[in-house]
């Protein structure tokens, strides 16, 4: 393992986009960074900028209203990243579902590599996702692989 | 030596980023964070949207080393100023070149923030020279007595730089504004850009960090011990208080700085310090 490899287990920024859900789940994103949970004593940071990202964080169900914004933002974000569904809507369309300007889950508009499902998804839930993306970001690094 | 203080600032962001969660009842990440965070930027996909980025990037980061450098060989602190004004300025530059609105408005508010401490450490270190004979470091170590004794207020006035500096609250208009400006000056570095610019910017901290220390030249340890005090009193400030506008920044910076500076030399001249 390379030493930015190691670095990319250390350091995980995050950017957070609620595509409409009911904002249950971005609570709990948020939760995730208060002291109780403290995700940053793993170096992940709530960063805001999708150029300095490297995970997605979706809640939220799509719509066609925002699918661009998706779909842009999904771009914005530098390779290597990893993109994680958080809550049931942004998984499936949850509650949400069959609802006349919804799309479904956000895999609909962008790749999804971790799915984390609930409603809303509790913050343990949610580190444990995030956790597994990390380990899927250092792995699968291709242009460092020995 | 002047290479070694990028090292010394990655510790210090290390330190205020461990000591700012535990004033905030977290745990905090690792000391190493700060080298952690660079090391990843450097492995990431680089997207730059103007030509010139790269070259400012590299031009901040360069400007923030030959600072160093000359606080190191005790050189001119005009030229220090200069200098890291330098660096600054690519910086500014940078962000409005950038075509994105959040990172345009951030270099306006970042001119001002350079607007309101220039003048302020120019003046101090214009009290230095009146106090020194001498605007280098070696003619402040060649003064002999500790410059705190004659000069705190000066000090006090460097204490309000040092919050803009480090882009703490009150003063962090341009650069942490994360609720109005995504990432403010930094908003469109990417990759290696911003690994570069995280650089140059521990270089730009750990040079400030000795200026302040100059304040006791005789004792390095001393010196070093008051620059670690006042760096505390930035992040207990940080915590304590929510950001000002741009506005308050210069009226307070100029009107406290300036006040505290001249009321100073004032009172050396009364005292018949300095003539
Ligand atoms: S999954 Fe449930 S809690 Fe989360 S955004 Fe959707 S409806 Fe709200």
């Amino acid at each position: 393992m390379t030493l930015v490899q190691k670095a990319r287990l250390k350091s995980l920024w995050v950017v957070h986009f609620d595509c409409g859900g009911c904002n249950g789940c971005d609570i709990e994103v948020l939760a995730a960074l208060t002291p109780k949970f403290d995700v940053e004593r793993f170096g992940i940071v709530n960063i805001g900028d999708p150029k300095q990202a490297d995970i997605m964080v979706l809640t939220g169900p799509v719509n066609h209203k925002n699918k661009r914004v998706l779909r842009d933002l999904y771009e914005e974000v530098p390779d290597p990243k990893m993109v994680i569904a958080v809550g049931t809507c942004a998984c499936t369309g949850g509650i949400f579902h069959n609802c006349p300007n919804i799309l479904g889950g956000v895999n609909k508009v962008v790749p999804v590599d971790v799915y984390v499902p609930g409603c809303a998804a509790r913050p343990e839930q949610i580190i444990d996702g995030v956790v597994l993306a990390m380990k899927k970001l250092a792995g699968e690094a291709p242009e460092e692989d020995e | 030596m002047a290479l070694a203080t990028p090292l010394i600032g990655g510790l210090l962001m290390g330190v205020d980023r461990k000591l700012t969660a535990r004033m905030q009842e977290r745990v905090g990440p690792p000391l190493a964070q700060p080298f952690y965070d660079a090391l990843k930027l450097w492995g990431k996909t680089v997207m730059i949207d103007s030509s010139l980025q790269p070259a400012l990037a590299f031009g901040y980061l360069g400007f923030a080393l030959v600072a160093a450098g000359l606080v190191t060989f005790r050189q001119n602190l005009l030229l220090v100023l200069f200098v890291t004004g330098m660096a600054d300025i690519c910086l500014t530059v940078a962000a409005f070149d950038a075509k994105s609105p959040y990172s345009y408005l951030s270099g306006r508010r970042e001119f001002l923030a350079m607007l309101s401490y220039e003048p302020v450490m120019l003046l101090a270190y214009t009290a230095i020279f009146m106090v020194t004979g001498s605007f280098t470091i070696r003619g402040i170590y060649e003064y002999g007595a500790p410059l705190l004794l004659v000069l705190p207020a000066a000090l006090v006035a460097l204490e309000i730089v040092l919050v803009i500096e480090m882009k703490k609250s009150p003063f962090d208009v341009s650069g942490h504004a994360h609720q109005e400006l995504v990432r403010g000056v930094f908003t469109e570095f990417s990759g290696y850009t911003m690994a570069l610019i995280e650089l140059g910017r521990w270089t730009k901290l750990a040079t400030t960090m000795m200026i302040l220390s100059l304040f006791w030249a005789p004792s390095p340890v001393i010196g070093g011990a008051i620059s670690l005090v006042m760096f505390f009193v930035v992040l207990m400030v940080d915590n304590l208080y929510p950001r000002l506008t741009w506005q308050r920044m210069l009226r307070t910076t100029w009107a406290v700085g300036f006040a505290l500076i001249l009321l100073n030399v004032a009172a050396l001249a009364v005292g018949g310090v300095i003539l």
